[in-house]
C-alpha cells in the first residue's frame, strides 16, 4: 500500500536558502486573491447593491450581529469585529479552495520523488500554529487593557491563600493550553479530512468517496465558524471583570 | 514484535480508545439539542449554531487522539 501522507508540507524550491513549500505558496495565492477581491468589492460598491454587493452585505450584517450578540456590547464588537471576520474569512476560503478540482494532479519533481503544488493551507501545522498564537496573545493583549498590568499578573500570582495560589498557577497552564488546543482542532479536522479522503479513494476509487467530501465540506465550514468563534469568546471572557474584583 | 506491527496496534488502539468518550458526548449534546429544538422549534437558530460550537469542542480530546494517532503512523 503507497499512499503519500506526510505530515510536514513538501518543500518545492529554495530562494537563496528560505524554503518555499506547498502551503507557503497557497498561502500567498489565497491572500492575494481576498485582497484583490476585497478592493473589487471596495471600488465597485453601489447605493443599489446588486447581487454580489447584496451577498456580501447580508454576510458582514449577519456576522456582526453575532458577534454582538456574544460580546453583549456595540462598542466591543466593533473593536473586535474585524478580527473574527477576518480569520473566519481567511480560514474558509483556505479550507475551501481544497475543494477546487483537478488540483491535485498538478506536481513538480522535488529531487527524490514528485511533490503536488497544492496542499490544504490549514492542513499545515506551522500555519494553523501562527494563528492560533496571534489570537492568543491578542486574548492576553485584551486581558492586560482590561484588568491593568498589576491586576494581570496578579490573576496568576495570588499571595491571599494557598489555594488561590494554585489555582492562579493552574491559569497559565490554562493559557498554554489554549494555544495546544485551539490548533490542534483546525489542524486535526483538515488534516483528518485530507488523509480520509485519500484513504477512501485508495479504497474505492468511484462514488463512494463523494460523501465524505461531503463530510469535508461541512468540517471546513464548522471548523471555520468554530476557531473565529473560540478566538470571540475568549476575547469576551477576557474583556469582562468579575464581579468579585469589582466588590474589593 | 516488529515495530511496524507494534506502531499499526498502538495507532489503532490510540484512535479507538480516544474515540469513545467524544462519541458519547456528542451523542448526549445532539440529543439535548434536539430536544431543546423539539420542546421550542422557534428557538432553533440560537440552539443550532451553540451546538456547533459546544460539539467542536466535545470534539477536541478525540481530534488529539486522532494527531497522534497519524504521528505514529506518519510522522
Amino acid at each position: 500500500m503507497e499512499l503519500n501522507i506526510s505530515i510536514a508540507p513538501e518543500i518545492l524550491f529554495y530562494i537563496k536558502s528560505f524554503p518555499v513549500s506547498n502551503s507557503f505558496l497557497w498561502t500567498l495565492f489565497i491572500s492575494g486573491f481576498l485582497t484583490v477581491a476585497t478592493l473589487i468589492m471596495r471600488f465597485s460598491l453601489k447605493i443599489i447593491p446588486g447581487t454580489l454587493q447584496n451577498c456580501v452585505e447580508i454576510l458582514i450584517e449577519e456576522s456582526f450581529s453575532f458577534v454582538k450578540s456574544v460580546i453583549r456590547s456595540e462598542e466591543k464588537a466593533k473593536r473586535v469585529f474585524p478580527l473574527f471576520c477576518t480569520l473566519f474569512v481567511f480560514i474558509l476560503t483556505a479550507n475551501l479552495f481544497a475543494f477546487i478540482p483537478g488540483q491535485a494532479a498538478i506536481t513538480v519533481s522535488d529531487g527524490h520523488g514528485v511533490a503536488p503544488v497544492f496542499r490544504a493551507v490549514m492542513a499545515d501545522y506551522g500555519m494553523v500554529l501562527v494563528l492560533t498564537i496571534l489570537s492568543v496573545i491578542i486574548i492576553q493583549i485584551v486581558m492586560i487593557i482590561t484588568h491593568g498590568p498589576f491586576g494581570y499578573l496578579g490573576k496568576f500570582f495570588n499571595f491571599h491563600s494557598p489555594l488561590k495560589f494554585f489555582l492562579g498557577l493552574m491559569d497559565i497552564v490554562g493559557e498554554i493550553a489554549k494555544v495546544l488546543s485551539l490548533s490542534f482542532r483546525l489542524f486535526g479536522n483538515i488534516f483528518a479530512g485530507e488523509v480520509l479522503g485519500i484513504v477512501m479513494l485508495f479504497l474505492v476509487p468511484f462514488i463512494a468517496p463523494l460523501p465524505f467530501m461531503f463530510l469535508g465540506v461541512l468540517t471546513a465550514i464548522v471548523q471555520a465558524f468554530v476557531f473565529a468563534t473560540l478566538t470571540l469568546v475568549f476575547i469576551t471572557l477576557a474583556s469582562e471583570i468579575e464581579e468579585d474584583e469589582l466588590v474589593e | 514484535m516488529e515495530t511496524e506491527a507494534l506502531k499499526a496496534i498502538a495507532a489503532g488502539l490510540a484512535i479507538g480508545l480516544g474515540a469513545i468518550g467524544p462519541a458519547i458526548g456528542e451523542g448526549i449534546i445532539a440529543s439535548k439539542a434536539m430536544e431543546a429544538i423539539g420542546r421550542n422549534p422557534e428557538a432553533s437558530g440560537k440552539i443550532t449554531p451553540l451546538m456547533f460550537v459546544t460539539m467542536a469542542i466535545t470534539e477536541s480530546t478525540g481530534i488529539y487522539a486522532l494527531v497522534i494517532t497519524l504521528i505514529i503512523l506518519f510522522g
